[in-house]
């Protein structure tokens, strides 16, 4: 696989019978060894990426291929190339962790004298050592995601999926993940194709970060270069009285672009740098607007998202349309070549 | 979490597909765990019948009397009746185990391995050969603690228990192919009911012959829960009957293949793997 890419998108598109394109048109490359985060809020098209591009949802038009395998055509060779965690660790309440393994082993193809040892040591690399013979409904979320984890890598593939698969865990366990994930990339030279909708964790982990938004890609680069792309920092102000942030905004448009939240507070891009604080600051004493909180925020990928998308990350998009659960041949289908 | 343990080269080290066989017994595996942690799953479905055995067997004992009834013991007549509702019973807890599966996404888990789906199908309804054993047995017991005898003697008992067991798969795969279909568990535990009626419209309380209603009888004559029926009922009442055992066998059968078949047709758009 080594010099073509890891994962290869053109033009894919997912429809659904009643409802929007859930994934309208996406091109993405992701190299071999690399970490690529898609980064996108409830409902942008993540997971119904993810589920075509592990063969579970055909598309309805578009081409996608996966180490180096068509995923319409190749479908077995795919899957023999990929592990994948998808949303809410799918695991089976009345099973033990070990019992999962074992299972996962054997329909993997793990031959029989093997398949002991590898469970043992899949069990020790995500620390479920001690757990692995307790029924996995008694698992904590994180111990879920490991085991989830560690049951996608049972056949060693060279590609992992991993779909938000931090969601809903407590910072520790969250951390953990991520160094595990980390090092399944940077050490084993696994290609991750990651989905999250934390801005941190994209930023932390991603060598590359897609953002998606209603079905499409709006930005695609490095954290560092979409950072760039902003390129200066800006400042929010709040003020007292809510009632006086029309005169805040008229007084601070002249320091550059200008956005308001609806709830009274005004945030104004600096492109001079944050050298220019003082003089915002001056403006608002010589107005004699007071001044609730005053924030510098460097750029991050949240206002990446909000410039690109014209909101922020958080809380957008709920409700759109998704995968189906249980993934199904649900909606049009059509092969577009 | 960052334990340092070599797994190999990183490549994928799935080595051959395993055989049709081993899948089977894998997915069967697992479903025999589930079955035997699940007490409640086995207990409640086995009790219910039995409780309509002893409440019809006292009341409806006068039935004896009736001219040409085919024996003396009602409970003769009436221990046919659990081995089917427990039969159903297996149904809806096979089908709802396996649209559990669709809905938590373990499905999806398993459709990434190269399990093949007619493993997965057989494999599933190992759970339902382990409630329907255990049933069985069960009510086999009862029906003998409680004054019911084999005109068929030992052999026949032993058929019963087979017989009854072929049935629970049939219904089992019945069940399975409700939650293909459907793809949640209350919409398989919302057909139980109608299930129940075709147990109600058959010769579960009168030999058809017996029924005087003539659009009862004619809808228990094309009910093949009759058939079912009569062929346990043949064994503990009038010994070996070639007719009665061929059509309840054959029915069980014919259910158990069209359900297979069905199932998986359903299977391939359910599982969506290209």
């Amino acid at each position: 696989m080594s010099g073509n890419p890891a994962i290869e998108v053109e033009k894919l598109v997912r429809e659904f019978r009643k409802g929007p394109r859930a994934v309208d048109g996406i091109d993405l490359t992701v190299s071999p060894g690399e970490i690529y985060g898609f980064l996108g809020p409830n409902g942008a098209g993540k997971s119904t990426t993810v589920l075509m591009l592990t063969t579970l949802l055909p598309p309805t038009s578009g081409r996608a291929s996966v180490g180096g395998f068509d995923v319409v055509r190749q479908g077995a060779e795919v899957r023999a190339s990929i592990g994948a965690a998808l949303q809410e660790a799918a695991l089976d309440a009345i099973l033990t962790g070990r019992e999962h393994l074992m299972l996962q082993t054997t329909l993997q193809g793990i031959p029989k004298a093997e398949r002991g040892r590898q469970t043992d040591a899949l069990l020790e690399r995500v620390g479920l050592t001690e757990a692995a013979d307790r029924r996995v409904g008694g698992y904590s979320g994180g111990m879920k995601r490991r085991l989830d984890l560690a049951l996608a890598l049972v056949h060693r593939p060279p590609i992992l999926f991993l779909d938000e698969p931090t969601t809903g865990l407590d910072p520790q366990s969250r951390s953990a993940l991520w160094e595990e994930v980390a090092r399944l990339a940077h050490d084993e030279g696994i290609t991750v194709f990651l989905t999250t909708q934390y801005l941190e964790e994209a930023d932390a982990l991603a060598d590359r970060v897609g953002i998606i938004d209603r079905g499409r890609i709006v930005a695609e680069g490095t954290p560092a270069e979409l950072k760039a792309e902003i390129g200066s920092p800006s400042v929010e102000v709040t003020p007292v009285d809510l009632d006086a942030s029309d005169r805040l905004a008229q007084l601070l448009d002249r320091f550059g672009e200008l956005r308001r939240n609806g709830r009274g507070n005004v945030t104004v891009q600096l492109p001079g740098g944050e050298a220019q604080l003082a003089e915002v600051v001056r403006a608002l004493d010589q107005a004699g607007l007071h001044v609730e909180l005053l924030q510098l925020h460097q750029p991050s990928l949240d206002d990446v998202f909000l410039a690109k998308t014209g909101h922020k990350l958080e809380g957008a998009g709920e409700g759109e349309a998704e995968a189906p659960a249980g993934g199904g041949r649900r909606g049009r289908r059509r092969r577009g070549r | 979490m960052a334990v340092d343990v070599a797994l190999g080269p990183i490549a994928a080290q799935r080595s051959t597909a395993p055989g049709v066989v081993e899948q089977t017994l894998a997915v069967a595996h697992r479903a025999v765990i589930r079955t035997l942690r699940q007490r409640a799953l086995l207990i409640f479905p086995m009790i219910f019948p039995l409780i309509l055995f002893a409440i019809n067997g006292s009341a409806l004992s006068a039935a004896t009397h009736i001219p040409r009834f085919p024996t003396s013991n009602y409970r003769d007549f009436l221990i046919a009746m659990p081995f089917i509702q427990g039969a159903m019973f297996v149904s809806i807890s096979a089908g709802v185990d396996l649209a559990r599966d669709i809905e938590s996404g373990f499905m999806n888990r398993l459709a990434l391995t190269p399990l093949r789906s007619e493993a997965m199908l057989v494999g599933q309804l190992g759970g339902a050969l382990v409630i329907g054993v255990i049933q069985a047995i069960v009510y086999l017991l009862v029906g003998v603690a409680t004054g019911v005898t084999f005109a068929s003697g030992v052999g026949g008992a032993i058929l019963v228990i087979g017989i009854s067991i072929l049935i629970a798969f049939a219904f089992a795969s019945l069940g399975e192919l409700l939650a293909l279909r459907f793809g949640t568990g209350e919409a398989v535990q919302s057909i139980f009911p109608l299930l129940f009626v075709t147990l109600f419209l058959s010769s579960s309380s009168l030999p058809r012959n017996l029924i005087k209603a003539d659009w009862f009888r004619e809808v228990a004559t094309y009910n093949p829960v009759s058939y079912l029926l009569e062929s346990l009922r043949s064994l503990v009442i009038t010994g070996w009957n070639a007719q009665a055992l061929e059509l309840g066998i054959g029915f069980a059968v014919a259910l158990l293949v069209i359900t297979v078949a069905l199932s998986q047709r359903v299977m391939k758009s359910r599982l969506a793997r290209l």
